[in-house]
C-alpha cells in the first residue's frame, strides 16, 4: 500500500508538470505582451498596454478582425444548417448506404487540412473564379462540418424516439414536433457546435493561408503575415487577444446557459 | 414505411452536395492535376504523364523529406503516448472534486489558435526567451543555448497542438473500463502495477491506438511547426506542397506531392481500420465539445 502511495504521488507531480508545460507557452504570450519593450522578450521592464493601444489604431488589424468574426458567424450557421438535418438522417432513418454516407461526411477530420487547401484553391482556380471571401466561407464550412454532425448526432442518440412518436401521435406535424420537442432537447449541442464551428473558422490558418488574399485576410493569416518580421510584442499582444477571445466564449456560453436552464427550470 | 424513405435524403441532400462538391470534386482534380503538364512559361498543359511523380522520386530530395516527415511523426507519436498516458490515467483515477475543472484546462488549447500555441514557443525557447533568460540570470550559462530553429522545436509546437487529442482519446477508453476489474485482479492476489498491466492497460489499447492514428495523420498534413520553429533542414511533407503551390505556383507538382501524401496516409488509416475500426476516433472527438 505504501509503494502504491508514492506510484500514486508520482503520477500526480507528471500530470502537474504536463499542465505547466502545456501552458507555460501560453501564459508567457500574455505577460509579454505588457512588456513595454521593443523586442518582446524577457526580462519583462515594466508594464504598460502600449501594444494594445497600437494594435487599436492599425486598420489592417482591425480590419481582419472584423472579417474573422463575420467569417466564423457565417460559418456557424451555415456548418449547423447543414449538419442537424444530416444528423437526423443518420440517428433517425435507416436507408440504404448510411455507413458510408456517414464515413463520407466525417471523413474531412481525416484529410490533411493542406490538401483540403490544395483541393478547393484548384477547383476555384479551374473555376476561374477570384479568391474571395465565399471561398473562405465555403472552405470553413467544409472544415466544419464534420465536427457539428458528430457533436448533434452524439446528443440526438441519447434523445429518446419515443418523445417524438408521441408528439405525432398527438396530432403534431413533423415540422410542429421538431420545433417543440427535438429542437428543445437538441439546442445545448447546436449551440456546442455553432461554437466548436465558429472556434475552428476564427483560429483556422493551415487551410486558410491558402484561400485568403491581402483584401480578405482573418487574423490568424494577419498574426503569419507580421511574423515573417519575427515575433514583436504586438504580435503577443494580439495573441492574447485572441486567447481571451476565443477561451471565454465558450466558458461563457456554458455559464449563460447554465443560468437560463435554471431560470426556466423554477 | 414505404412512402418515408425519401425523407432521409432530403435532410442530407444539403450536406452531401456540400461534401460532394467542395470536397469529393475538388480532391479528384488534385489527383487529375498531378499528371499534368507544367510549360516553361508557367501555363498548365492537360496531359496524362507521370512526370511530376519521377520528379518526385528522381533523386533522394523529395523521398527524404517524406521518410523525415514519418519519423517526426512517429517520434510525435511516442512523445504524445508517453505525456499523454499518465494524465489520462490520472483523471480516470483521481476522485478530486477539481477533475472537471482540470479536464476543462486540458480541452483549453483546442480554443486557442494553433499558430498562437505555436508562435507562443519563441517565447520560451528563443535566444531572449524564457529559458536562457533563466539559465543566464542564474550564471548557469554564459551565453544563449541554441534551443530554436531545429527538430526538437518543431516536435515541441507539435507536441503542444497534439497532445489534448491523445489524453481525450486514451481517457475515453479508459473512463468505459469498470474500475471493480482492477480491485478484482487485486483481491486475487495482484500488485497495483501487476492489475494495470494485465487488466487496465489491454483494455485501454483502442483508445491508445486511436490517440496514435489521429496525432500521426494529424502531424503528416501539418507545415506550421516547421515553418515558425525549425530549421531548414526540418521541412515536411506539408510544407513542400505549400512551397509548390503558394510561392512558385507549380500546381502539377503540388497536385503529386498532395497525391503521394493522401495515398500514404490513405495506406496508413485502411490497415488501421482493417484491424482496429476508425469509429474509436469519432466517438471520441464528438465528446470533445
Amino acid at each position: 500500500m505504501k509503494k502504491f502511495i508514492s506510484g500514486w504521488s508520482l503520477i500526480k507531480i507528471f500530470t502537474f508538470l504536463v499542465y505547466v508545460w502545456m501552458f507555460t507557452p501560453i501564459i508567457a504570450v500574455v505577460i509579454l505582451s505588457f512588456n513595454p519593450q521593443q523586442f518582446g522578450s524577457f526580462p519583462m521592464e515594466g508594464f504598460s498596454f502600449k501594444w494594445y493601444v497600437k494594435l487599436s489604431h492599425n486598420s489592417t488589424i482591425l480590419d481582419a478582425f472584423k472579417n474573422s468574426l463575420v467569417l466564423g458567424s457565417c460559418t456557424a450557421v451555415l456548418a449547423t444548417a447543414f449538419g442537424v438535418p444530416a444528423a437526423m438522417a443518420f440517428i433517425r432513418y435507416e436507408f440504404r448506404g448510411k455507413e458510408f454516407l456517414n464515413t463520407l461526411l466525417i471523413a474531412p477530420i481525416m484529410i490533411p487540412e493542406v490538401v483540403l487547401g490544395v483541393a478547393l484553391l484548384l477547383f476555384i482556380r479551374w473555376l476561374q473564379q477570384p479568391k474571395s471571401f465565399a471561398l473562405l466561407l465555403i472552405g470553413h464550412v467544409v472544415l466544419t462540418l464534420p465536427y457539428v454532425l458528430l457533436i448533434v448526432q452524439a446528443r440526438l442518440v441519447g434523445i429518446k424516439k419515443e418523445y417524438e412518436e408521441a408528439a405525432l401521435s398527438l396530432g403534431a406535424n413533423p415540422f410542429q414536433t421538431f420545433r417543440e420537442i427535438t429542437f428543445p432537447l437538441l439546442a445545448p449541442a447546436i449551440l456546442a457546435g455553432m461554437l466548436f464551428a465558429f472556434t475552428i473558422s476564427f483560429d483556422d490558418v493551415t487551410a486558410t493561408l491558402f484561400w485568403a488574399t491581402a483584401q480578405n485576410q482573418t487574423v490568424p493569416v494577419k498574426i503569419f503575415g507580421m511574423l515573417r518580421n519575427s515575433i514583436s510584442p504586438e504580435i503577443n499582444a494580439l495573441g492574447a487577444v485572441m486567447i481571451v477571445l476565443t477561451v471565454s466564449t465558450p466558458l461563457l456560453a456554458g455559464y449563460i446557459s447554465r443560468k437560463f436552464a435554471k431560470g426556466t427550470g423554477k | 414505411m414505404k412512402n418515408k424513405s425519401w425523407k432521409p435524403w432530403i435532410l442530407l441532400s444539403p450536406s452531401l452536395t456540400a461534401v460532394f462538391l467542395l470536397l469529393v470534386i475538388p480532391i479528384c482534380f488534385v489527383v487529375v492535376y498531378s499528371f499534368w503538364l507544367r510549360a516553361p512559361s508557367g501555363q498548365d498543359i492537360p496531359a496524362f504523364q507521370f512526370g511530376n511523380y519521377a520528379k518526385f522520386f528522381a533523386d533522394f530530395f523529395y523521398p527524404s523529406i517524406l521518410l523525415n516527415t514519418l519519423r517526426v511523426a512517429l517520434e510525435t507519436v511516442i512523445l504524445c503516448l508517453i505525456l499523454g498516458y499518465i494524465p489520462a490515467y490520472f483523471f480516470y483515477k483521481t476522485e478530486s472534486r477539481f477533475k472537471p475543472f482540470l479536464m476543462i484546462l486540458v480541452m483549453l488549447p483546442f480554443w486557442i489558435s494553433f499558430i498562437i500555441r505555436t508562435l507562443s514557443w519563441i517565447n520560451i525557447l528563443g535566444d531572449s526567451g524564457l529559458i536562457n533568460h533563466l539559465l543566464l540570470k542564474y550564471n548557469i550559462i554564459s551565453t544563449p543555448l541554441a534551443m530554436l530553429y531545429n527538430e526538437g522545436a518543431v516536435i515541441m509546437g507539435l507536441l503542444q497542438y497534439l497532445l489534448p487529442f491523445m489524453i481525450l482519446n486514451i481517457y475515453v477508453s479508459l473512463d468505459g473500463i469498470d474500475k471493480s476489474l482492477a480491485e478484482a485482479a487485486k483481491s486475487l492476489g495482484c500488485t497495483e502495477w501487476q492489475a494495470f498491466k494485465e487488466v487496465t492497460l489491454p483494455l485501454s489499447l483502442p483508445g491508445v491506438s486511436a490517440g496514435c492514428l489521429l496525432v500521426f495523420v494529424l502531424t503528416c498534413g501539418t507545415y506550421l511547426p516547421p515553418m515558425i520553429l525549425g530549421g531548414p533542414g526540418n521541412e515536411m511533407i506539408a510544407n513542400l506542397i505549400f512551397k509548390r503551390i503558394i510561392g512558385t505556383l507549380d500546381w502539377p507538382f503540388g497536385s503529386a506531392i498532395s497525391t503521394i501524401l493522401m495515398l500514404l496516409l490513405m495506406v496508413i488509416v485502411y490497415t488501421y481500420n482493417r484491424y482496429m475500426g476508425i469509429n474509436q476516433i469519432f466517438k471520441t472527438l464528438s465528446n470533445e465539445s
